[in-house]
């Protein structure tokens, strides 16, 4: 096992590295350099130019400036971007980067929940109106322009029902006389939601080993204290109204990420619970009589759960590439849409920085779902 | 007499016998594929938008009068206000800039298709190339191939894509190229590469090395035809997934293309049009429904076509 770790710890380490050379040469196939950003504006002297030059150290060797990048990369500076003159590139990531995990993490966790309760009742009843249905509007979710589709939920919600707001991370007339700043309030928000999901999990890890009498009861209550909690703890410390402004502009795009990927995981589910259910524990667990519930979700759906937790590690990775069109539909200031923005304006130390930023994301991603697939399947031993 | 006829007529019949093996094999797995119906769902979508692309040519020589009707260069001079609605002049109205939706609509179409079938192309020559030397060879050259799916898969596709449109001017023929080589040396590539496996164990192949045959010969002729249905079923889905990128990335504005879905959605939003779902219904609905129904056609005929040619999901 540690062998293997290292072993593809080196792969990922030697990907990272082709990677970034692939990001440098990129870069640097391109006509002129950095400078001309600058240099262009005829109210520039020459020698201010050549300053330039000297500072981004354009005229030095090749192979210098490609040793300097990927230096600069392991170090994290990533140089200053020009939209956001005078922040540098790792500043803004340090912004950019907890907003978009945050988003899809819930859409994710959401998405998983729907999708796996759906495919195992789907699998359960074939043939019925209600797999039918779900599996078509599943496929259409799935496959449906993402753009188009967000934009109808920001057409329906906040523009004709007027619920929730139209876009963006916050609301700039709420916040102008605000006592703290966005991002503190944004990292309390997240300590906050991290500390209970673990509590909750506590609990039900705790319901679930001991086997406490009605566990469902015990569950049910923790979550509901748990909740009250975090209300209570907002409403005193007096920036509810902020956390709550951040919240609201987060229910849009979480929603439509939800919808568009729950079908993946609904349409795993079922045809790994079509197979588990072919096994021989299953026909021993409707022999003992226990009820069809029973048999569905503690005998049938724990041993499908496998193919689809892993599956959902790698869409995690692919979610943060996909949400590019979703965080620039619905304006939410993360990776996918400074990477677009820096693009587009062709700020090329942030647009180069959001992108290695995002396939780090990936590769860390697909190691941790590598570790997860041998932690969690005993079948497998490397 | 009758060892000589048998000589003489041995090469015709084996052919024969090929054909109808062939055509028995063709109207076996069409009864499949539309057993399966939501396949049939698919490929009737994409006839409406095949015959939609092959109309606009003639369209635009007969009826429809260039100046008026080109889709990017053109202007309805016959109406007051741009965008006008749907009339009998423009069955889908016309779009901030006066010119005809259902003109764009087709000509787009057309492109469309193309992208998608030079990328499919792209990706299957690669990926089943790639695939079967990997298994084929095996050893260094298989390592090489495989490691470099690793970097292939772990490559964000949209990201490198604006990161690229960023820096060169990406039209449809570099989009095509560069999904179809991410995807070919990716995904496609590995998964072709397990079905080569089961094809080099087999005794044709051992019989074909015995009997003198060289590596390269070996992979045409014997390898490679034996992928070709998987292939055939990833070339719908890289097809779904290029038209997909196209249609984002030209909404986004990324991209140098003359006109497309995407682009004519990029449109509607710079003129400001966008949230006026009701009142401007079709600036925003044909593009969005046909990228919709396009992509999701390819998927439907690729996972009906998933199970015809991959036998752990035949119901037979």
């Amino acid at each position: 096992m540690t062998n293997y770790l290292l072993k593809r710890s080196a792969q990922i380490f030697v990907t990272l590295f082709v990677f970034l050379s692939l990001v440098f040469f990129m870069v640097n196939a391109q006509p002129g350099d950095v400078s001309n950003f600058y240099a262009l504006n005829p109210d520039i002297p020459p020698e201010s130019r050549e300053r330039l030059q000297d500072m981004f150290g354009v005229n030095e060797p090749l192979w210098k400036q490609y040793l300097v990048h990927i230096k600069n990369t392991f170090s994290g500076n990533f140089g200053t971007s020009f939209s956001h003159y005078p922040r540098s590139v790792a500043d803004v990531i340090k912004e950019r980067l907890p907003r978009t995990v945050v988003l899809f993490m819930t859409a994710a966790v959401l998405s998983f929940y729907l999708g796996f309760a759906l495919g195992k009742i789907v699998a359960w009843r074939r043939g019925g109106w209600f797999e039918y249905g779900s599996t078509v509007g599943g496929v259409a979710l799935y496959t449906v322009f993402t753009p188009w589709f967000g934009l109808m939920m920001i057409w329906l919600f906040a523009f004709k029902a007027g619920w929730l707001p139209i876009g963006k991370f916050l609301d700039p007339v709420l916040w102008r006389d605000a006592p703290v700043d966005a991002n503190s309030i944004f990292n309390r928000m997240i300590v906050t939601a991290v500390v209970v999901s673990i509590a909750v999990l506590a609990v039900f890890v705790v319901t679930a080993r001991k086997r406490v009498g009605r566990a469902g009861l015990v569950r049910a209550a923790s979550i509901g204290i748990a909740s009250l909690a975090v209300v209570v703890v907002w409403l005193l410390s007096g920036t509810a109204v902020f956390a709550w402004d951040i919240v609201k502009h987060m229910v849009l795009p979480v929603l439509t990420l939800t919808l568009i990927s729950f079908a993946g995981t609904m349409l795993l589910t079922r045809s790994s619970m079509l197979e588990t259910m072919r096994e021989d524990f299953v026909m021993a667990a409707r022999a003992k009589g226990l009820p069809e519930r029973d048999v569905r979700d503690k005998h049938v759906a724990r041993n499908a759960l496998l193919p689809v937790v892993t599956s959902f590690i790698f869409s995690l990775a692919f979610a943060v590439d996909g949400g590019v069109i979703t965080e620039s539909i619905f304006s939410w200031p993360g990776m996918g849409q400074t990477l677009v923005s820096a693009a587009l304006s062709e700020d090329l130390p942030l647009a180069v920085g959001a992108f290695v930023f995002v396939g780090l994301f990936v590769l860390v991603a697909h190691l941790v779902a590598d570790i997860l697939y041998a932690f969690l399947d005993p079948r497998i031993r490397y | 007499m009758a060892a000589k006829q048998a000589r003489i007529t041995a090469p015709t019949s084996l052919w024969r016998v090929r054909l109808s093996l062939a055509a028995r094999s063709v109207r076996e797995n069409w009864r499949l594929f539309i057993g399966t119906r939501i396949g049939i769902i698919g490929l009737a979508i994409i006839g409406l938008y095949a015959l939609m692309a092959a109309a606009h040519p003639i369209l635009m020589s007969t009826v429809w009068e260039p100046s008026v009707y080109d889709p990017v260069v053109g202007y309805a001079f016959d109406e007051m206000r741009q965008p006008a609605p749907p009339s009998t002049k423009h069955l889908l109205g016309t779009d901030p800039l006066g010119r005809d939706i259902l003109s764009q609509l087709m000509f787009s179409a057309r492109s469309e298709f193309l992208l998608g079938m030079l990328a499919a192309t792209v990706t299957v020559v690669i990926g089943t190339l790639v695939g079967a030397a990997a298994a084929y060879f095996g050893g260094l050259v298989d390592a090489f191939l495989m490691r470099l799916a690793d970097i292939m898969i772990m490559m964000p596709a949209i990201s490198v894509l604006i990161v690229l449109s960023a820096l060169i001017g990406v039209e449809h023929l570099e989009l095509a190229l560069i999904i179809g080589i991410l995807s070919g040396f990716g995904g496609t590539g590995v998964v072709l590469k397990s079905q080569a496996l089961s094809v080099v164990v087999k005794p044709y192949v051992e019989a074909a090395r015995t009997s003198g045959g060289g590596s390269m010969h070996i992979i045409m002729v014997h390898v490679v035809p034996n992928l070709l249905p998987l292939s055939f079923l990833y070339m719908m889905f890289t097809v779904t997934s290029a038209i997909f990128s196209e249609a984002v990335l030209s909404f986004l504005g990324l991209l140098d293309v003359r006109m497309s879905w995407g682009l004519m959605i990029h449109t509607t939003e710079s003129a400001g049009y966008l949230l006026q779902v009701t009142e401007f219904w079709w600036l925003i609905f044909p593009a969005s429904l046909s990228i919709t129904l396009l992509c999701s056609s390819f998927y439907l005929v690729g996972r009906s076509l998933d199970e015809v040619v991959n036998p752990r999901l035949r119901s037979r």
